[in-house]
């Protein structure tokens, strides 16, 4: 098992889950409060072995609303913390989540994504896209989003997610979903940080001491200019955000016509598509956003400009990231859109002939259900008995 | 700054603030306590907030705790609160602040941490999150007030509303066939063995009011002391949504909240001859085996 007190960089087999655990200790989070759901169910289990050992501490609370109200009073009080969670679970979160915009309050929100709505499944799913992208609760804000597609990337993001927090003083969310959770991969662990080494937080209620003014951590503004100003101080951040930190996975695309986006472990699949539509001769790219707030529209731009001319976005949903898809192209090229939904994973053949169709100016399939690509899909089993079925 | 020359029992700050207005040979009795802000309070006339918010602010002066004290305002009346103290001070999301105290008292233990909570607040919207921030013990104090109805949003009714009171959402009186009971929230906890310390006081008149300053300043020292969760609920009045004068609410505290609601100590661990809840919790489980193992962590 990974040591936390160890500095050097290491090189290990671990599940994605874990990774974000262990990552987020080395990145200086010594706080964690969540409450227990499927599939992120190693994240929890982890730190709570974890924490205690390095003087930090874990905290199963009585509700997913509770636990994101602990993570905003540690974060107030001038912490690096974290909880997770998965989609159900998130909705419960959104209400601190707005509290934690409105107030300032810096901290980390890990979404292992299931399928929707209501109880759904836990199989794989993107579908919580638009709940993480437009904000996870009421009002008018935003969050950096960070969307791993690797287990190497659980530890980048959730490290860059605790620094970027803190910079912009803002929560910030880990979009993953079961695969990349469930997973394992060999992954190089970031160094562990030292919290007391971390830049101070002069606006934290940690008590005065006698020596400042007291703080306020607060979100609620009675004079609407007053609340207005707040709102567009916090939009420069925003901007500056826009500005520094759009990150994206270009394969291919120097000459693609064909772009297909895609994020996480949609974005798995699609790579292996659109190698095999390279390998057919068609001028086929990958782009992977990375950060999904915020979006990386600049590679969009460069990708037109190297002669894009159809964009597929592929998702574990209905259709949702392909909406910003079509923001950024701007009517510049055509947009199309293949999904599956509920947990099922799409094959890459279904990628792939969903390219073709382009390739062919045939229009695509939306998705599909089982039925539609039987002929792409193994073969299920039947398991009913010859009596069953009446032979 | 000009010497004072009246006989002056109160600590320095007191005398810089307010020094060059004392007569010559005044003796200053009662002075704002410096936890309490130089700001006007968004209180109704005759509505005890004001007094607890003062009680909670001698109690910060006298404990010599200001600097490291943190508050959690509420939803709720008192919800600009952060206004009004000179401690650090966390507006939390409604019926959420003793989870928002968890999150602090765990960061920074040596803290100082109270929640400041009215009936909707506490005893309706965050009854999961009081019940259960007692029940882990959580060391924080949690200063509760009922007033039997909703305040800030124009007086409906709240779960301490009394059978048969008229609000703006029991216009025909709480019928209690349909919608219920009142909580007690002093005896609800007070079965919970995270609590240590429960006390139930109230402000309409002055031996009461020194009543609750003790339970109040009682509640913040357990918590020093690290002996527990404490609570003080303070049976309070609304003038303004009970639609009443201030005097003839505080007679319908008398003659109705208080006989719902009685007044005293419902839990105090120290009192029954405990060091701290976790030893008093320890000996209600004295059968209990697995209860009884000693941790080696």
């Amino acid at each position: 098992m990974a040591d936390n007190t160890q500095a050097a960089e290491e090189r290990v087999l671990m599940k994605g889950n874990e990774v974000l655990a262990e990552a987020a200790m080395r990145a200086g989070c010594r706080f964690f409060f969540g409450y227990p759901i499927t599939p992120q169910t190693e994240l929890a289990a982890y730190m709570a072995k974890r924490l205690p050992k390095i003087g930090g501490t874990f905290l199963q609370a009585e509700s997913e609303v509770a636990a994101i109200n602990m993570v905003y009073g540690a974060g107030a009080a001038g912490a690096r913390v974290m909880t997770s969670s998965s989609s159900p679970g998130v909705s419960l979160k959104s209400e601190g989540a707005s509290y934690m915009a409105g107030a300032d309050v810096p901290g980390v929100i890990v979404n292992v994504e299931r399928g929707g709505p209501g109880l759904g499944g836990i199989q794989p799913s993107q579908s919580d896209y638009f709940q993480a992208t437009r904000a996870l609760g009421h009002g008018d804000y935003f969050m950096p989003v960070l969307a791993p597609s690797t287990v190497q990337e659980m530890a980048d993001l959730i490290y860059l997610a605790f620094d970027l927090a803190d910079e912009y003083r803002t929560p910030a969310m880990i979009l993953a979903d079961g695969m990349i959770g469930q997973m394992m991969e060999p992954v190089t662990l970031p160094p562990a940080r030292d919290p007391k080494t971390l830049a101070a937080k002069p606006w934290a209620t940690t008590g005065h001491k006698g020596e400042r003014k007291h703080n306020v951590v607060n979100s609620l503004y009675l004079s609407p200019e007053k609340l207005e100003d707040t709102n567009r101080e916090r939009f420069e951040r925003y901007e500056q955000i826009k500005a520094k930190h759009q990150r994206q996975e270009l394969m291919d695309c120097d000459d693609a016509e064909i772009v297909v986006v895609a994020f996480g472990a949609a974005s798995r699949i699609a790579r292996t598509a659109v190698r095999d539509a390279r390998a057919k001769g068609i001028k086929c790219g990958l782009l992977r956003p990375i950060t999904l707030w915020p979006y990386p529209t600049d590679a969009i731009d460069q990708v037109i400009a190297n002669g894009a001319t159809k964009f597929l976005s592929v998702e574990l949903n209905m259709g949702q990231m392909v909406e910003d898809v079509r923001l950024a192209v701007n009517g510049r090229a055509s947009v199309d859109f293949y999904g599956r939904t509920g947990g099922v994973l799409p094959t890459p053949e279904e990628v792939l002939d969903q390219i073709e169709r382009l390739a062919a100016g045939q229009p695509v399939a939306r998705s599909a259900g089982a039925k539609d690509v039987g002929s792409v899909l193994p073969q299920p089993i039947d398991r009913k008995s010859s009596y069953e079925r009446g032979e | 700054m000009a010497q004072p020359t009246a006989t002056i029992t109160l600590p320095d700050y007191q005398q810089e603030r307010i020094g060059s207005q004392i007569a010559e040979g005044e003796v200053i009795k009662s002075a704002r306590p410096h936890a309490l802000t130089d700001v006007v309070t968004n209180y109704c006339p005759g509505c005890t907030h004001g007094i607890v918010n003062r009680l909670v602010a001698e109690c910060i002066d006298e404990l010599g705790i200001e600097g490291r004290t943190v508050g959690i305002a509420p939803v709720g009346c008192s919800v600009m609160m952060y206004d009004f103290l000179n401690c650090d001070m966390i507006e939390a999301a409604h019926g959420r602040a003793p989870a928002v105290a968890t999150g602090v008292k765990r960061v920074h233990p040596d803290n100082v941490v109270f929640a400041y909570q009215g009936d909707g607040d506490l005893a309706s919207i965050g009854t999961a999150e009081t019940v259960h921030a007692a029940t882990r013990g959580e060391k924080i104090t949690v200063i509760f007030i009922n007033n039997a109805i909703y305040g800030m949003t124009g007086g409906q009714m709240a779960p301490t509303s009394l059978p048969n009171q008229v609000t703006q959402t029991s216009p025909y009186g709480r019928d209690v066939s349909k919608v219920g009971y009142p909580v007690r929230i002093a005896e609800l906890l007070s079965t919970l063995d995270g609590v240590a310390y429960v006390e139930r006081v109230t402000c309409d008149s002055r031996a009461h009011i020194i009543q609750a300053k003790k339970a109040i300043k009682k509640a913040f020292q357990n918590q020093i002391d690290g002996i527990g969760y404490s609570l003080v609920e303070v049976v309070a009045t609304c003038p303004t949504n009970w639609g009443m004068t201030p005097q003839n609410a505080f007679q319908w505290l008398r003659d109705n909240m208080l006989p719902y609601y009685p007044l005293g100590v419902y839990k105090d661990v120290v009192a029954d001859g405990f060091a701290n809840a976790a030893e008093a919790a320890l000996e209600r489980a004295k059968d209990c085996p697995i209860a009884q193992q000693k941790r080696e962590d």
